[in-house]
Order: structure tokens, then sequence, then C-alpha cells
């Protein structure tokens, strides 16, 4: 077996697997997309491009609420972690371990059976409201379960560990002396954290909002649960249209659509951070 | 690294009162940490709670007393305990499959320029960073196409397809780490690759392969979206709790929950102490 071929017999089967079941069902997608029939006496490719129009035009909307609730996810996850990654990598010590591991403790349990769990704690009568009702601290008719605030708060918890994740990781890299340099030129401690933290952790920021803001404005586990009719996302229209309607057209152009505006969205703010390296390193 | 911080500069020795802000600052802090945490493990608590619900009607809804029963009636739903077996069943041939498929594409990453090398690259980073819905509706979109019929296999299909690439990951960037004279020595030493591979370099990686694995594991049981998509009728673990939860789950699910949470704090202990004791064995 000669040397330059080891590489190419070593990538075969999974390139293969990745080649037949990843990029050519994109392309099979986007065929479909574009494609006219039904279920039953089949589709032919028309290059009927009405259907991206309609669809969006139909669902902006839920696009649009989409959008929103992944990005209003995305800017409370960026204010809750930042806090814990700078504890852990700066003040953790011996126990960094520890305290990373009981943030990665949510993901040995199912992602659906985390949602329901929350779910049952945020019913009307359940064993936390109940009683905040019955002591008045919250109106009897208050309820949570079926509004955004349910929704974006389940995806806010769901996607957390990937925003504290990147942050820490990038906050653990800086060198202390950095940090200290900041200090005995007379920075305030405000001052260090804007002018030199801050900016340094911000690849790990990006990374964060890279590994949440696509699933969450993609989730439609989260609002399907928690949420109502008020709260349907895109994600839901687009598992719906599939499996339910059998609509595959306009399914196919919405999750394209979708896929193309989160790309489109996710390269914006890249080029905006002038961050596109961390893009290669990423994908390093 | 902490103990150079907390080192005072003289900036800092000159205020007391700074010190003072920065020590209720870092209380704050812990405290936050500890909420946030909190705030992470509340609902598995619920869940586990819930397991050891002496529960008389058919909803799980209040608290009536601590039980064993549901562990002892486990497989009391067939459909949930069929549900959770073929979850169990492509778990672990997707640990199989893409834990090997995904070890060569690290190898051949990690160990290799060549040509199309920056594709592959590229290719693992979309599957990684893709929504999961584009995925499991472009698969459907494929399977719909070719005519082909939904269940365990086309599930199996989409599970190994997202998982390679993690595999791959964790692979490469212990295949990056490792020293190769060790290799060349054993090549000069007269072992043929095969050899070389299996009594040398495998033994090296093999840590990385298991997480590799394991990480595999866990992605498949725990997977939702693009099982959704290329299941058909086929039940898996969380498919059937997604579709039980209409009418309320049985407290079953919260027992297999915990088992399943519990096997997987088990396993991750085991590679904790493996990945321990290995180097200083190895070397």
């Amino acid at each position: 077996m000669s040397r330059r071929l080891a590489p190419y017999l070593l990538i075969l089967p999974g390139g293969l697997w990745l080649l037949l079941f990843f990029v050519v069902p994109m392309v099979a997608m986007l065929s479909l997309s574009l494609q006219q029939g039904d279920v039953v006496s089949g589709y032919q490719l028309t290059w009927h491009w009405q259907t991206y129009v309609d669809g969006i035009s139909n669902y902006q909307t839920q696009i649009v609420r989409s959008l929103m609730y992944g990005l209003v996810t995305t800017v409370i996850q960026i204010v809750l972690a930042f806090p814990v990654a700078y504890w852990i990598a700066f003040r953790g010590g011996r126990s960094k371990s520890v305290y990373l591991f009981l943030i990665l403790l949510p993901f040995f349990v199912s992602f659906v059976l985390r949602t329901i769990s929350w779910k049952f704690i945020l019913t009307d009568e359940s064993f936390l409201l109940a009683p905040l009702k019955d002591i008045g601290v919250l109106p009897a008719d208050f309820h949570i379960l079926g509004t955004a605030v349910a929704v974006i708060g389940g995806l806010t918890y769901n996607f957390l560990p990937f925003m504290i994740l990147p942050i820490y990781v990038a906050l653990e890299r800086i060198d202390p002396r950095v940090v200290e340099a900041a200090r005995d030129l007379y920075a305030s401690p405000t001052q260090t954290f804007r002018k030199v933290i801050f900016p340094l952790a911000l690849p790990g920021v990006f990374a964060g909002v890279l590994m949440t803001f696509v699933p969450a404005s993609s989730d439609y586990i989260n609002s399907e649960i928690l949420g109502s009719s008020s709260t349907t996302m895109i994600g839901q229209v687009i598992q719906a249209q599939y499996l339910r309607s059998q609509n595959y057209p306009t399914a196919s152009a919405l999750s394209f659509a979708l896929m193309a505006i989160l790309l489109i969205g996710i390269f914006t703010y890249a080029r905006a951070l002038g961050t596109e390296d961390v893009l290669k390193v990423a994908a390093r | 690294m902490t103990t150079t911080l907390s080192t005072e500069t003289p900036a800092e020795a000159a205020s007391a009162p700074s010190r003072v802000r920065r020590r209720v600052g870092d209380r704050l802090l812990f405290a936050y940490t500890w909420l946030i945490i909190a705030w992470l493990c509340l609902p598995i608590a619920v869940m586990i709670l819930f397991g050891f619900n002496d529960t008389k009607g058919r909803y799980n809804t209040t608290f009536q007393g601590l039980t064993l029963k549901w562990y002892g009636r486990l497989f009391e739903i067939p459909a949930l305990t069929d549900a959770l077996v073929n979850s169990l069943i492509i778990a672990v041939l997707n640990t199989l499959i893409a834990g090997t498929l995904g070890t060569l594409v690290g190898l051949a990453l990690g160990r290799y320029r060549f040509r199309g090398d920056g594709t592959t690259n590229l290719i693992m980073f979309a599957t990684i960073s893709s929504p999961e819905l584009v995925m499991g509706a472009s698969l459907l979109s494929l399977f719909v196409a070719s005519g082909v019929g939904l269940g365990l296999p086309t599930i199996l299909i989409a599970h190994v397809m997202f998982s390679i690439s993690f595999v791959a990951v964790v692979v490469r960037s212990r295949v990056l780490t490792l020293d190769r004279y060790i290799e060349e020595a054993a090549r000069d030493l007269g072992a043929g690759p095969w050899s070389t591979f299996r009594l040398v370099t495998f033994p090296m990686i093999f840590p990385a392969v298991l997480s590799g694995g394991l990480l595999a594991f866990v992605l498949s049981i725990d997977d939702f979206v693009i099982t959704n998509f290329t299941a058909g009728t086929t039940q898996t673990f969380p498919l059937w709790i997604y579709g039980a939860t209409r009418v309320g789950l049985p407290p079953q699910v919260n027992v297999m929950g915990t088992l399943i949470f519990a096997g997987g704090l088990l396993i991750a202990a085991g590679n904790v102490i493996a990945s321990r004791r290995r180097p200083s064995s190895a070397r």
C-alpha cells in the first residue's frame, strides 16, 4: 500500500457516508423545493421558485418570531453565562473540573425529558406556582406556560451550557500576566474588564453564539411543549408540513430558506465583528 | 492561575476599599454560579423525585409519598420498553459504526496532508453546525425522493451521519499530539504497517476513540429532531416520551430517565478514571 494512498483509503468510508447522507440530501432537498406535484402522482422538477415566495410570505410571522426568540435567547445567555464562565476560569481553582461537570450535568438527561420536566414545574397548579399563589406572591390567575417567556426560558435553559463552555475556554486562555499588567498600569477593575478581559473573551462569545443561536431559532420542541399557538416557531411549521401535511415542496423550501437566513446572519455577524478567523479556527 | 491573580498588585494594596469591594464581588459571583447550577439541575431533580412518587391515579403530577414500586414495574408498558430497546440498539450500532468510520477519518486528518482535507474539514464543520431540523428534513427529502421505507435502518443512517464528525474531531485532536517518532521507531524495528497500527498507534489513540465512541452513544440515545424525521412509525425512547406528553407521562419514564442519567454518570466517571490511569501506564 503506497503511503500516498493511505489518507484516501482511511477517509473513504466515512467520507462516502457524509457525501451520501449529508451532501446528497441537501441537494435532494433543494431539488424537491423546486418541484411540483403530490405524494400520490409524484413530483416533477419545474424550477417553481414561487414556492419560496409563497412559503416565506405565508409564514413570515413564524420566521420573524423564531429569529426574535433566537436572538433574545442568545443575548440572555451571554449575560447569564459570562459571570459563570468568569468565576470558573479565574476563581475556580482546583474545583474547575467539578464546576464544568456540574454545568454539563443536564446533558445526561434527554433533551425532551428536561423540557417536559420544565412543563411540569411551570404548569398553573404545579408544586412551585401553587404555593406562591396561595400566599399571594403571584396573582391567582397568573400563568406562564404557553407564553413567550416560557418558550424563551426553555430555550435559554437547554442551550446555556453551550454558551458557558466556549466563553470559559476563551477566558481560561487569557494570560494572567496581561491582567496584572493592566492593573499595574492603574486600570480600575471595570476598565480591566472592559478593555482587556472582555475583548479577549470575544472569540468564545462568538463560538457560543454560533452554538446557541442556530439551534435555538430552528428549535421546535420548546415551543411545542412549553408554548401555545401564539408562540409557534418556524421549526414547528416545517415539521408539520413534512410529517403531517406531507407538503414536501413547501416544507423543503422553508427549511432551505431557514438555513440560508441563519447562514447569512452568522456570516454578517462574523464580518461585523471581524472574527472570520474564528470560523476557520472552529472548522479546524 | 488563581494564586497569581490573588496576589496583590501595588495599585490594590494602596486602597483597602477596592479590596473589600472585590471580596464582596467574589462572594456574589460564587453565589450566582451556584444559583445557575441549581437552575440547571432543577428539572433533573424533579424528574428523579417523581420517579419515586407513590402516585395513585394515571397522572404523575402531585407528590404523594415515596415508593420504589415503579422501579419494580419498570417494563410494564410494552410500547415504552420497545422504544427503549430500539434506542439502545441504535445507540450501540451507532457507536460501533460511527466510532470506526470517525476514527479512520480522524486518523487521516490528523496524520496526513492531502488533496481534499480542507473540503472534508468543511463538510464536518457543516454537519456539526447545521440545524438538526434541516439535516433531518433533507434526509427525509432524500428518502422520499428515492422511495426508501423509514424505520430502524434509516434512523441508524442518520445517527451515524451526524456522529462521524464528532468522533473524527476528538480522534484528530489526539492524533495531532502524538509523537510520530514512536511509530517510526516501530517501523525501524521491523514492524509492518498493520502491526505498527495495532501495537503502537491504536493503543496511543485509544482514549480518544473511547471518548469519541461514548460521545456517539450519548448523541444517539438523546437525539430527537433528526430521529423524528427519519423514524416513520418506529418509536425510540425520546420519540415515545414526546408522543406521550399530551396524555401525561407514566412514572416509568422518570425511572428510565433516572437510570440513563445514573448510567451516564457511571460511564463518565469510568472514562475519567481510565484516562487518568492510561497515560502513566502507556508511557
